[in-house]
């Protein structure tokens, strides 16, 4: 029952985290550039990519998914699945009054 | 979860009598023991539910008579809206997982304790923190909210009442429930004692672990739900106020993205609960182990699909009727799916008719009757008649109170003799059963009889031609409510001067049974290694 | 012969539950911000023009830098846990105390916003706001009560990080509390507390009137092995500051960048 074995700790470099900081922060750029241009039935479409994209990384490195064991991402798995089908099924409300 | 073992040899004493550093009451209400606190949980609990029963025998009573009685229809409206508060949020929701989940769901899967013990205790304390500023609307001002449970949104936000506080209670004891969940998903995947395998653990614990998913999925949804109506009243930011353009139908739903599935949040451990007791008594093995645990998930992913059900009549789209509609009848499939495997364990199997099956058997049966009229209600052009009446009452009471509260009992009967080490007098059970059974019905049937000829719910008054029926209704309620009473009595006697109980009183064979009867403060003299599925009768294999 | 009894100092952490029991408690704060989330998704579809005509409103420098500011948060706390398992704990000390720094530089653009706003008459309940159309009305009821949860958020995730900052900067120490019960078997022994195979330490008899015995062995920093308890602390603490982080990459393009 008494897990003290360092393996568990699992280590990143430096380097990945600066790097995915850097992804980070290049996203923003592309964000908010991409806000001006007019294309207004992509633009939603557009932006939520990018924060998924940006979320996605923020997950995977910095708080280490990529590293941990399956029911990690099982439990990350049901929180989308959930919020999908929430927002999902109230839009057959909402968009067909 | 840092915390260092101090590995002293001791004999082991049970639970109760261990001295902690506390005495007295405190060495309850500081205790991280998972059984202490399983059983503040059960103390509290059944004053609640007594203190809402007792409220129900009052909302009867005026239906006695026609016309103003014994109350004003304003005071009926805030008992009604703290009935349900009570019943809802402070017994049923934590009922079953917070006192036998507690109390079990270690012991079954050979854990010491939960996973966080401390954040146990913390739950206890933010359910107790809740259930005090719910009741503490009554000193105030604007007195107990007249919203109904629901705390619909625009009355919720204009009404003079004090909501703003009953539904901050509610947010905390959402929170409380949360941090169960939490503490039950975390336990049943760290702490199974070796060779418990998913699928060497008893039904019981699947059944909490579906639970404790929905909670933790589903809880936040009120939670934010509720805050908004707070800094709606108090901060003025509109959000469902239909003059700032709110929208007060997104109400409903967020409402009851939570509040449906938490009717599986009641239901699902009580059905946990049956699973154990059928083949303890019928002594067999249970019959389809596998399908009616991933019943328990389907039930759970379901549950999370049908909200809008509650809302045929509110306005919302045609479409979101039908497809809503359409997907209730799919909670019927693994609901139906753990009956007949209960009833296939009890064929041919060598029953035994002690209470916890008696009322086991009973909470089916009443199920059903709810379940039934529940499919009626999913069917569109019924649900428009019934929609607002007495067979909606009569029906949630049924799956509710018939289904979960009787499961409730049939688990507490079922392991009394485990958890305080005495036996109860069996004889004035099945007294205590034949007022409840026969009360249950007179009472409910009659409201589901009621509804269906058109008696509105809510209303403080009748008209005429339903006068003989509330009449018998009300004296349904006595009939119930005596019984009640009598089951309490017996239990609260057997604690003082029950018969001392063996440490397997039923022949159960999940793990709780092989541990002394109560059993010690961490459960088991050692570590036990886990050989066979749950429900291993050796009898009955020879 | 003389009563010697033993006490073992071993380490009970369980470090992927504590980490799971953070990611259950995550996943309960995501889904309560999907609530509003599902309010905003519904309005927006209702009043596309309002909320675009609204959204010009927002600064979105400010709210560009507000986002590289939490994003650099998140990249120093995670910096602090990667520093304290490689037992560098003075600049775990120092990320943690930068991603506090970034925290505070953040709630404190969000007050200028805000003032700046209330200023302006567009608060919740104002006749300004209130004069204008309702799709208005909602988006900035929806700013309010979705930054402002947000911040409620951000201000709880400074509060944690400066507690496990004290954390890291005391001596590292392993203490072990002998109470009732426990405490009844030993008396009148003496006392050997041991963790592992050769490390020992020897305590005095313990008399009859003795209630509690707490055996605290202070390290040398210098010398202290991988602190795993405030690992797991400020590796949760981490976790939570990075959905703080996360949440607010989605409320960013929603609220400022649909003009």
């Amino acid at each position: 029952m008494s897990h003290h074995s360092h393996e568990e700790i699992h280590g990143i470099g430096y380097g990945i985290l600066v790097l995915v900081w850097l992804g980070l922060v290049v996203l923003t750029g592309v964000t908010v550039v991409a806000s001006g241009v007019h294309v207004p039935a992509l633009a939603v479409v557009i932006a939520l990519l990018i924060a998924a994209t940006k979320s996605s990384l923020v997950v995977s490195y910095f708080m280490h998914l990529k590293y941990e064991s399956r029911i990690f991402h099982v439990i990350l798995l049901m929180g989308i699945v959930t919020i999908a089908i929430f927002i999902g099924l109230t839009f057959f409300d909402v968009l067909f009054r | 979860m840092a915390s260092h073992a101090i590995d002293v040899q001791n004999a082991q004493e049970n639970y109760l009598e261990v001295k902690g550093r506390w005495s007295g009451i405190l060495s309850w209400i500081f205790s991280t023991d998972h059984k202490r606190i399983g059983i503040l949980y059960l103390v509290s609990i059944a004053f609640f539910f007594i203190v809402a029963a007792t409220i129900g025998i009052f909302m009867r009573l005026e239906q006695l008579t026609m016309g103003p009685t014994l109350m004003k229809p304003e005071v009926y409206n805030r008992l009604f809206t703290l009935h349900g508060v009570i019943m809802i949020f402070l017994f049923i929701i934590p009922g079953i997982p917070a006192i036998l989940g507690n109390f079990f769901l270690p012991i079954q899967i050979g854990a010491k304790d939960v996973a966080f013990p401390r954040l146990n205790l913390l739950s206890w304390w933010l359910f107790m923190i809740g259930a005090t500023l719910a009741i503490l609307t009554l000193f105030l001002p604007g007195g107990l909210p007249d919203t109904g449970w629901t705390f619909y949104a625009p009355y919720s936000i204009r009404t003079g009442s004090e909501v703003s506080l009953a539904v901050f209670a509610a947010f905390i004891l959402g929170f409380s429930s949360i941090l169960t969940g939490l503490n039950f998903v975390t336990t049943v995947h760290r702490m199974r004692a070796p060779g418990m395998s998913f699928f060497r653990m008893p039904l019981f614990v699947w059944a909490l672990y579906a639970t404790a998913w929905i909670q933790i999925l589903a809880t936040p949804m009120v939670g934010i739900t509720l805050l908004l109506i707070i800094v709606e009243r108090l901060l003025n930011i509109g959000i469902f106020d239909p003059t700032q353009g709110g929208d007060p139908i997104l109400y409903q739903h967020l409402f009851w993205i939570y509040s449906h599935p938490a009717v599986y949040i009641m239901i699902l451990p009580g059905f946990g609960v049956i699973s154990e007791i059928i083949p303890t008594f019928s002594r067999r093995t249970i019959f389809g182990y596998k399908l009616i645990a991933f019943s328990s998930l389907s039930i759970a992913i379901f549950g999370s699909l049908v909200w809008a059900h509650h809302m045929f009549v509110s306005g919302q789209s045609d479409l979101a009727n039908i497809i809503f509609s359409f997907l209730t009848f799919f909670v019927a499939i693994p609901t139906a799916i753990k009956v007949f495997n209960w009833v296939a364990t009890l064929y041919k199997g060598s029953i035994r008719f002690e209470p916890p099956l008696l009322f086991a058997l009973s909470s089916i049966f009443l199920f059903s009757i709810g379940g039934f009229t529940g499919l009626m209600q999913a069917t569109l052009p019924i649900n428009v008649h019934i929609h607002d009446t007495y067979f909606v009452v009569g029906h949630f009471h049924y799956t509710m109170f018939g289904g979960t509260i009787w499961a409730l009992i049939a688990g507490i009967l079922y392991w009394f003799p485990k958890i305080t080490g005495k036996m109860y007098n069996k004889k004035w059970i099945y007294v205590a059963w034949a007022f409840m059974f026969i009360g249950f019905n007179t009472l409910y049937g009659t409201m589901l009889y009621m509804g269906w000829k058109g008696m509105p719910r809510r209303y403080y008054d009748h008209l005429p031609e339903f006068h003989t029926d509330h009449v018998i209704a009300t004296v349904g309620s006595w009939f119930l409510y005596t019984g009640i009473l009598i089951l309490v009595s017996t239990l609260i006697y057997a604690v003082y001067r029950g018969t001392k109980a063996d440490a397997n009183p039923w022949g159960g064979t999940t793990l709780e049974w092989k541990t002394s009867s109560p059993p010690p403060l961490e459960n088991f003299e050692k570590e036990p290694v886990v050989e066979h599925e749950p429900y291993y009768h050796e009898e009955a294999i020879r | 012969m003389k009563n010697i009894r033993e006490i073992a100092l071993e380490e009970h952490h369980d470090f992927v539950g504590a980490k799971m029991g953070m990611w259950l408690f995550l996943l309960t704060e995501l889904i309560l911000f999907t609530g509003l989330f599902i309010l905003y998704a519904m309005y927006r579809v209702r009043h596309a023009a309002e909320f675009h005509a609204a959204a010009t409103e927002l600064d979105v420098v400010i709210g560009t830098i507000n986002t590289l500011v939490l994003l650099t948060s998140s990249l120093t706390v995670a910096v602090g846990i990667e520093a304290l398992k490689r037992r560098n704990r003075k600049l775990a000390k120092w990320m943690v105390l930068l991603t506090v720094l970034f925290a505070l530089t953040f709630l404190v653009n969000k007050y200028f916003e805000w003032s700046a706003k209330i200023h302006h008459g567009i608060f919740p309940g104002a006749d300004e706001l209130l004069s204008r159309s309702q799709g208005e009305i909602i988006y900035f009821n929806l700013y309010y009560a979705m930054t402002g949860l947000h911040g409620l958020h951000v201000l709880v995730g400074m509060g944690i990080l400066l507690w496990v900052y004290f954390l890291i900067a005391r001596k590292p120490s392993e203490k072990v509390v002998v109470a009732p019960p426990n405490i009844e078997y030993l008396k009148g022994a003496q006392l050997i507390a041991s963790k592992g195979e050769q490390e020992r330490w020897v305590i005095d008899e313990i008399k009859d009137d003795v209630v509690e015995v707490e055996v605290v062995i202070k390290k040398d920093p210098k010398k202290a092995g991988v602190d795993i308890p405030n690992i797991i602390k400020l590796e949760n603490a981490g976790l939570y500051w990075h959905l703080v982080d996360i949440i607010w990459i989605f409320l960013f393009p929603l609220f400022y960048l649909i003009t």
